[in-house]
């Protein structure tokens, strides 16, 4: 056990090494970095300066070394646009970005689950068929699009819920829903194919014929065995709720990373964006790695 | 094959669905009534036929510039599609190439794929989509490349898992003691072995595609900015929602359908190719 946490905890920091990597080569493969850096009115000369202030002038290898010190501390250089540390400004919004990931997640998991198990036990009815529906559409429509039907119905028609920002729970229903929508789609879909696979087993018939009721058999037996299989797709969800947000985040104008990143790269400000990707990747591998040991926990087959 | 088609309702759907924005997207310069560039801010947000603003030269009403916005719509079938096509074979040439020589050698090359592979699903990817063409630039060409590099994780996985499954049979045990060399085993006897599932995920990518450049567009990130999509459509036209909503609900529909009938065709595969692979 000690041993596999260990073990994936070096594929983590091996991981987040490679994230970096990226980040790094992306800005200086298109080209001069000093120029994408610079704010956009910058002269040739304050260019060059910057260009040696900041080292750029020295090898790649010393170049990445030293961003990759700069990480580790907690410096990723200051935002020209907001001039202060990128970090500060990153790390100011994330409480947002959270809380609306937070919530989505949670609408995800109080709507996936339970459709999910009576779409199975109830198999082929009618309640299985609209699950099924809703699921597949769930998948189909884009985010954006469906957070701009959702401002036209309930902000401007109804006028039940405001449209954007951030403050009371009236803001954060919106976002919420539309940002779990996806991710209970494919929860649900895959929980009950799963249900129905165990439905199916053995163990379950002899489980009705010991004359258990309908319930303890669904819930204690099938329901248990198939949760294995949604909580190995939970971390993944996680990132495509965390990526989702930068799209949710921009329609609902809620003050979050996701938004600051879609600003800061129409501002030109890179080293905003840089941090706001490798503060997500960060809390995305902690995450993974949380549920790798989770996991491990509650089922004992996984290899260590 | 197509008798089962004909059984399988949803399956029909879907692929009828596919045909026709495919040949919406293939016969655009004839089914267009208009120019989707041409301005005319005279005719500026008009409605639609059955709107009182709206009259039957510009059936679904014009946009902010006085564009009609049927063309534009059928315009925007052919960015979709060339990006999710485009995408889904950049993505799966090199997913599958990575797959095949990660599951056929192993090793150091398995371990070197297989971090990569950890690196790409360590984050989100539209995160990286956005970064790499905020500093590439927009464009067609960037966008197919970072659909490509969206989807290759799929089919390396996939493909390297099918392939240490099949590797140690007999039949390529036989043909390698025949002489042949890696590349003929892999490429002319492995592979085709193993194409059905790379089929179903390739077409499921293709629907990820589609909603992925349609955000990018959505977030101004997509195509150069005269280029009719569907996706810069919706991002144009949210401002309009309380006047002229249709700008907004078009879009959005065309891109739903579309990703509709690309799933719908993807889960009939999946069960008539291979019914084991349910959860794909």
């Amino acid at each position: 056990m000690g041993q596999y946490i260990i073990k994936r905890l070096l594929q983590s920091v091996i991981v987040l090494i490679g994230i970096t990597c990226v980040v790094f080569f992306v800005l200086n493969l298109a080209g001069d970095p000093v120029e994408l850096l610079m704010p956009p009115g910058a002269t040739p000369q304050d260019i060059e300066i910057a260009r040696e202030e900041m080292g750029f002038n020295d090898p790649v290898i010393v170049q990445y070394l030293r961003f990759l010190k700069g990480i580790s501390v907690g410096d990723f250089g200051n935002s020209y646009f907001y001039d202060e540390p990128a970090i500060s400004i990153v790390l100011e919004r994330f409480p947002a970005t959270l809380e609306l990931t937070f919530a989505s997640f949670i609408i995800a998991l109080l709507w996936g689950i339970p459709a999910g198990v009576i779409s199975a036990v109830k198999r082929n009815s009618k309640t299985d068929v609209v699950v099924k529906i809703l699921a597949l559409l769930g998948q189909c429509v884009p985010v954006f699009w469906l957070g701009i039907m959702m401002i036209m119905l309930f902000s401007v028609k109804l006028q039940w819920l405001p449209t954007s920002g951030r403050g009371s729970f009236l803001h954060l229903i919106m976002p919420a829903v539309c940002l779990g929508i996806f991710s209970s789609a494919t929860i649900t879909r895959l929980l009950r194919s799963g249900m129905i696979e165990i439905l199916n087993k053995d163990f379950i018939r002899v489980a009705r014929a010991k004359g258990l009721s309908n319930s303890v058999v669904v819930m204690k037996h099938a329901f248990k065995n198939a949760l294995s299989s949604v909580l190995t797709i939970l971390g993944l969800q996680i990132a495509s709720l965390l990526g989702g947000s930068i799209i949710t985040e921009t329609v609902f104008g809620w003050p979050g990373i996701g938004r600051l990143a879609v600003e800061s790269i129409h501002n030109r400000d890179f080293l905003v964006v840089e941090a706001v990707v490798i503060l997500m990747a960060i809390v995305f591998v902690f995450i993974n790695l949380l549920v790798d040991i989770l996991y491990s926990v509650i089922d004992p087959r996984v290899k260590y | 094959m197509w008798k089962k088609l004909l059984k399988n309702k949803s399956g029909l759907i879907g692929i009828l669905i596919m045909i026709g924005v495919i040949s919406v997207a293939l016969l655009s310069p004839f089914l267009a009534p208009c120019d989707p560039n041409e301005q005319d801010i005279s005719i500026r947000l008009k409605g639609t036929v059955w709107e009182e603003s709206g009259d039957s030269s510009h059936l679904l009403g014009t946009d902010q510039m006085g564009r009609d916005i049927l063309s534009r719509l059928i315009y925007g079938s052919r960015i979709s599609l060339i990006i999710s096509f485009m995408g889904t074979i950049v993505g799966g040439a090199i997913g599958i190439t990575m797959g095949c020589f990660s599951g056929y050698y192993g090793g150091k090359i398995d371990s070197v794929i297989m971090r990569l592979v950890d690196i790409q699903l360590a984050f989100p990817f539209i995160l990286l989509a956005i970064f790499i063409v905020s500093v590439l630039g927009a464009g067609v060409f960037n966008i197919i490349i970072v659909a490509g590099i969206s989807s290759w994780v799929r089919y390396a996985r996939l493909v390297r898992g099918e392939i240490l499954s099949v590797k140690e049979i007999e039949y390529v045990e036989a043909i390698r003691s025949m002489g042949a060399g890696d590349l003929r085993i892999i490429f002319r006897h492995i592979l085709p072995n193993i194409i059905s599932p790379v089929l179903i995920v390739a077409t499921l990518e293709m629907a990820r595609i589609i909603l992925m450049e349609a955000a990018l567009s959505f977030l101004g990130l997509g195509v150069p900015a005269h280029v009719a999509t569907w996706g810069r459509m919706l991002s144009e036209g949210r401002i309009y929602i309380v006047t002229n909503p249709w700008i907004a609900i078009f879009p959005g529909l065309a891109i739903t359908l579309t990703v509709l009938g690309v799933n719908l065709f993807g889960d009939w595969l999946r069960d008539y190719l291979d019914p084991k692979l349910k959860n794909v």
